[in-house]
Formats: C-alpha cells, sequence, structure tokens
C-alpha cells in the first residue's frame, strides 16, 4: 500500500512538471509578444503568480468551495447510522488516521464524491439517490472506492492539477480574446513589430498563438489521462479494502443505468465523482477526453477479478478484460504476494433504505421538523416555519409545534420533583415514541432524534445549549 | 584535506540514511501497535452491545433461551479471557454464537420488525466488519513491518536494535470461518 502511495506521489509529481512547464512557457510567449525583448520573463512571473494564487485559495478551502457547490450537508451518526458506520469500516480497514466527514447531496442521482486535502481532514458525500438504492455491500463498495482516492492522495493531486489546468486555460482565453479585440493589426503587435524589427518578433507572435491554443488541449489530455488511471486504481483499493469485488461491480451497474444528471456540477469537479456526473453533456466525447473511464469497462474487470482480492489479481483482470500490457499498478505492490480471500455477501439483499427514509434523511439534515399527526399523517415542517402550531392537511387537527421546554419551566418541575436546585442542562425534551422526532431548541433551530438515539442529552449546533431527552419510559 | 572532507561527508550521508532506516522502523512498529489496538476497541465495543441486544431479543425470543444464554456466556469467557490464544478462542466462539443468532432472528418477524433492534443488529453487522476490517489492517502492517525487519539492509538496523518480527492474527478456531449449521429438528 504504502509502495502504491509513493508511486502516485511520483508521477504525479511529473504531470505536474510538465503542466507547470506548459504554464509557464505560454506565459513567457505571451509576455515576448506584448513587450519585447523582456517581457518574456515577466510573463512567466505573471503566468506563475496566477497559478501560486489560485492554488492557495484551493488548498484552503477547495473542499469547502466544492462541498457548498453541490448543496453537500454534513450528517450526523445519528441520522444515518449506517452511512457512518460503513464509512468508519472503511476508515478502519485503510488505516486512516481520522474519520472523514460524511456528507450528503439532495438529489436523486447516484454518485458519491471524495474531497479533502490530507487523510486527516477528508470527507465524503453521497447523493440521497445512492442511499436509497444502495445496500449495504454496494455502499461500502462505493465508499471503499472513495476512500481509495483518499488514501491514494488523489484529492489532491486533482486540486493542483485542475487548478493548474484552469489557469492555463484563463490566460490563453484572456490571450486570444485579447488579440480578438486589438485587431490582426492591433496597435500593440505592430508597435512590438516597430521596435524589435519585424521578424524575430512576428516569429514570437505566431509562436504564441500556436501555444495558447494548444496548451490547453495538451494540459487536459495529460490531466484526462491521469485522471483516467485513478479510477482504475481508486477501484483497486476498494476490493482490496472490502474484499468483495462484486459490491462495487454492482452499485456501478446501478449507476451506468440511473439517468438522472448530478445538476450543479461544472467540468472542473467532475472528476472526483465515482462516475461521470455530467453523463449526457459527455456521452458524445471519446474516450481520450473523459475524466472516467468507461463504466462497463471498469465493471467487467471487477466481475473478472478471480482467486483473491489483492492488487494481483485485479491487474490481471484488467489485463484480460483491456487486452494490452498496461501498467495500472506498480511492480513493488504485486510483489507482495498475499493470499486475500474474496468474502462472502452480507446478509442483506434490498437495499437498505427506501426512497421515503432517505428523503426524510435528507429533510433531517435540513433542519425540517416531523410532526406526526393524530390521524396519522406525518408533517414535515421547513425550519423556515414560525408559527407555533400547524394544521394537519388531512384531517385539520391544529398540533403544536414542539419545542425544548424553556430553562424556568424546568427549574420549576425539577425542584417540585427533587426538591434540589436544578442542574445543567436547562432544556428538557420528552420524547413521544422511538421513531424519527424532532423539536425546536430555543434558539429555533431543529433538532433531530432518529429512531436509533440513545443518549440522554442533545447539544445544539446552533446555540451550543444542552438539552435533556427524557424518554417515555422513564416517565 | 580534500580526501578527510570527502569522508566527513560519506558518514554523515550513511549516518543520516541509518537515522532514517531507524526511524523508519519505529513508524512502522507504532502502526502495528495501533492497529493491534484497533482491534481491542472493535472487540469491547462487541461486548458492549451484547447485553442490550439480549435485552431486546429476551421479550420476542422465550423458545431461544439456549441461543441467547450461548451468547451471554461466550461474551463473559471473552472478557475474563487472560492470555491473547484465549482471547482468540473465545472471541471466534462468541462471533459463532452471534452469527447463529442473526440466523434465529429470521424467524421472528415482530423482533425483526422491532426500531430498536433494527438498529442494534446495524451496529452488531458494522461492528462485526469492523472488527475484521481492524485484523485486516493489522495484517498489512504486520507484513510491511515484517518485511522491512528481514529484508536487506534494513535487517541489519532491525537486527541492533532488536525490533522483533511481529505475528500475524490468524483465525484458528474453524468454528468462525464456516457457517454455522441450522438446526430443524
Amino acid at each position: 500500500m504504502w509502495e502504491l502511495i509513493a508511486q502516485n506521489r511520483r508521477r504525479s509529481w511529473w504531470l505536474f512538471l510538465a503542466m507547470g512547464a506548459l504554464l509557464i512557457g505560454l506565459g513567457y510567449a505571451i509576455g515576448a509578444t506584448y513587450a519585447p525583448p523582456n517581457g518574456g520573463v515577466g510573463g512567466m512571473i505573471v503566468a506563475g503568480i496566477v497559478w501560486l494564487v489560485l492554488s492557495l485559495i484551493s488548498y484552503s478551502s477547495g473542499a469547502s468551495i466544492m462541498l457548498n457547490s453541490v448543496g453537500a450537508k454534513e450528517v450526523t451518526p445519528d441520522i444515518h447510522p449506517q452511512l457512518f458506520n460503513v464509512v468508519e469500516e472503511m476508515k478502519i480497514a485503510a488505516a486512516l488516521p481520522k474519520m472523514p466527514k460524511v456528507y450528503v447531496i439532495d438529489s436523486p442521482a447516484l454518485n458519491a464524491f471524495a474531497t479533502g486535502m490530507k487523510p486527516e481532514n477528508s470527507a465524503i458525500a453521497v447523493t440521497a439517490g445512492l442511499l436509497s438504492r444502495m445496500n449495504r455491500d454496494e455502499l461500502q463498495g462505493v465508499v471503499a472506492h472513495e476512500t481509495g482516492h483518499i488514501t491514494n492522495r488523489d484529492v489532491q493531486f486533482v486540486t493542483f492539477a485542475g487548478v493548474m489546468l484552469g489557469a492555463i486555460v484563463i490566460i490563453s482565453e484572456i490571450f486570444l480574446r485579447g488579440l480578438w479585440y486589438s485587431g490582426g493589426s492591433g496597435r500593440r503587435l505592430g508597435s512590438s513589430r516597430g521596435k524589435s524589427g519585424g521578424q524575430g518578433g512576428a516569429i514570437i507572435a505566431v509562436a504564441a498563438v500556436v501555444l495558447a491554443i494548444l496548451a490547453p488541449i495538451m494540459a487536459r489530455l495529460l490531466y484526462f489521462a491521469i485522471s483516467r488511471r485513478r479510477e482504475y486504481l481508486a477501484d483497486a483499493t476498494a476490493v482490496r479494502l472490502t474484499r468483495y469485488p462484486e459490491g462495487l461491480a454492482s452499485a456501478l451497474e446501478k449507476i451506468a443505468n440511473s439517468t438522472e444528471d448530478l445538476p450543479k456540477v461544472n467540468k472542473a469537479i467532475a472528476p472526483m465523482f465515482i462516475a461521470n456526473p455530467l453523463k449526457r453533456a459527455g456521452a458524445k466525447l471519446s474516450d481520450l477526453t473523459s475524466t472516467h473511464p468507461p463504466i462497463s469497462q471498469r465493471i467487467r474487470i471487477l466481475r473478472s477479478i478471480a482467486g483473491g482480492s489483492g492488487y494481483l489479481e485485479y491487474q490481471s483482470a484488467f489485463n484480460a478484460v483491456r487486452g494490452k500490457g498496461e501498467r495500472i499498478l506498480p511492480n513493488s505492490a504485486l510483489d507482495q504476494n498475499e493470499a486475500v480471500p474474496i468474502r462472502p455477501p452480507a446478509a442483506e439483499p434490498k437495499p437498505s433504505g427506501q426512497r421515503r427514509d432517505v428523503n426524510d434523511i435528507v429533510r433531517a439534515v435540513n433542519g425540517f421538523l416531523f410532526l406526526n399527526c393524530a390521524c396519522g399523517l406525518k408533517m414535515k415542517v421547513p425550519p423556515e416555519y414560525q408559527k407555533p402550531t400547524v394544521t394537519c392537511p388531512r384531517c385539520g387537527t391544529v398540533n403544536q409545534i414542539p419545542t425544548a421546554e424553556l430553562a424556568a419551566v424546568a427549574a420549576v418541575l425539577e425542584t417540585q420533583r427533587a426538591g434540589a436546585a436544578p442542574e445543567q442542562p436547562g432544556q428538557v425534551y420528552r420524547r413521544r415514541g422511538s421513531g424519527w422526532e424532532s423539536f425546536r431548541c430555543g434558539c429555533g433551530r431543529t433538532l433531530q432524534l432518529s429512531p436509533a438515539f440513545a443518549g440522554d442529552q442533545i447539544t445544539c449546533s446552533n446555540c451550543g445549549r444542552v438539552t435533556a431527552i427524557e424518554d417515555t419510559k422513564d416517565a | 584535506m580534500l580526501g578527510f572532507l570527502v569522508l566527513v561527508g560519506l558518514i554523515v550521508v550513511i549516518v543520516v540514511w541509518l537515522v532514517g532506516m531507524y526511524n523508519g522502523l519505529v513508524g512502522l512498529r507504532n502502526a502495528v501497535k495501533n492497529a493491534w489496538s484497533q482491534i481491542d476497541v472493535q472487540l469491547k465495543r462487541r461486548h458492549d452491545l451484547i447485553p442490550n441486544l439480549v435485552e431486546t431479543a429476551k421479550g420476542y425470543m422465550k423458545h431461544e433461551r439456549e441461543t441467547l444464554q450461548a451468547i451471554t456466556d461466550a461474551r463473559s469467557r471473552a472478557m475474563g479471557a487472560g492470555t491473547v490464544g484465549e482471547k482468540a478462542q473465545a472471541e471466534s466462539a462468541l462471533s459463532g454464537a452471534i452469527s447463529k443468532f442473526m440466523l434465529v432472528v429470521e424467524n421472528y418477524p415482530d423482533l425483526k420488525a422491532n426500531q430498536n433492534f433494527l438498529a442494534l443488529q446495524e451496529e452488531l453487522t458494522s461492528t462485526e466488519n469492523k472488527i475484521a476490517f481492524s485484523r485486516q489492517a493489522y495484517n498489512d502492517a504486520v507484513m510491511t513491518y515484517n518485511n522491512k525487519t528481514q529484508m536487506f539492509p534494513s535487517n541489519i538496523i532491525a537486527g541492533m536494535f532488536n525490533f522483533q518480527a511481529s505475528e500475524f492474527f490468524q483465525v484458528e478456531d474453524a468454528a468462525e470461518r464456516k457457517t454455522p449449521k441450522v438446526d430443524f429438528s
């Protein structure tokens, strides 16, 4: 495993240097066109600064920008215990130093991604559609693939290389448009020609134009090639972590068969996902310009793995399917001749949650309030709702919005009952059953209690107040 | 003079290299220890879950007193085990008892519909997985560490500072590997 990471890092560095050279070369050519004879150096510096600034931004807040751009919401173990458990299992299997944060994206599309610059502060996000359609093994396969991206340091790489690609595209775009607007016989070009005396300047200008057109294309090809390879590598890691190739294979199959696209995804973050989120847009493109290998091929490789779940088995399955002697894994990883048998499937054939349950989870994450009316209707009250009561749309009963009783009331009750001064916590909420429940904290934030909730207090994530939870059985 | 400087430079390079190798070995040994403690954490978690599980199931499974008793007994044996060998055996006996219980549960639809039990079942499944995965991670760490202690040139350092090879975690008891038999009589 360590050799794999080291090799990955080396390869990333080479690619990185190649893209960097492309960027600097572009900067030089543009600089030399506009301000000969010494402008080249200036151009290089400007190009370097553009890249550095973009890199710093993405290093410090790339993860949160990405999570925000797709509307991912963080989940607590309470709200979806199974997803959390599966992530923790993979964290243990991959020996990650810290538990990744878990996010849910409110979308019917089937997809997932990992982000975070270091394994110490990573995050895994899955869509609600994925949660509702996958069984435990499939979910595990998907999470393992994402964990593979984290351990192989792919996130780091994709972010930095992506930023570099962006810088190249931006710079050449600006240059080409600048040329366009200044016209064919632009004043600047004309004057430069005048100064440096004709041909040399003209040649550099032509070279700069050619480079500005070609650089983005070359950078993209480099980027895509590595990004595809990394998908295979993450698949191999997933197989090794779960010891169950069929889980990921059938998950990919479900993903391939789904037709929903993930909205709000732009091209820059597409390589982070388990499957290309821009399916329809990318369908016409050839293999060369895709961030992901064809999903059918990934499934075929996974399904033809036999005899074990080590890297060696993945490599031989890969070669058998692709029919080429291509190396996806370094020799050092294959040498470790270990017997890692494939495990039997988990005893849970059906998907983990129905669509409705997952909708509830998404609402819970977004601060909706669940209210069971006496007629049996489950009302979902959005967090913006401010009135103290809500009328049932089916039977017309007026229901109180449950709130945690405030400190004063609790204090009185407490002193009456025990004859002693009340201690923290100040708020009390009495549970009514053992299913999904939620109530409003004093500050207005909705707090959720899942069926799995077993504690006796809950801390508000907004104001930090502690609310005691009284069980119906205790009362 | 020049020869002396080259000699000093060479010695410095070698020392730095040796220190790096030594630190690498220490890091790997710590990774092994850490992985081992991770197994312990998960085993303890399983011990904590069982009383809850038995308590929840008791009301529904009046005719399965033996199955429940077997789990409770295996748990207390595992908690009282002293040596590593004893512990491994007791834990795999506990695994066997739990998987037998999980099969029996299929006959009790009421129990399976119980929210509380469903949550416990998920926790138990996950804990079983975590035990398996932490074992796997431990063995991975042991293999990397052992390779380093046995292969040239790091084996010289390992020998000098007494880095001993670690043992793999193997499941000796066959009871855990084979699926438990269901008795319909």
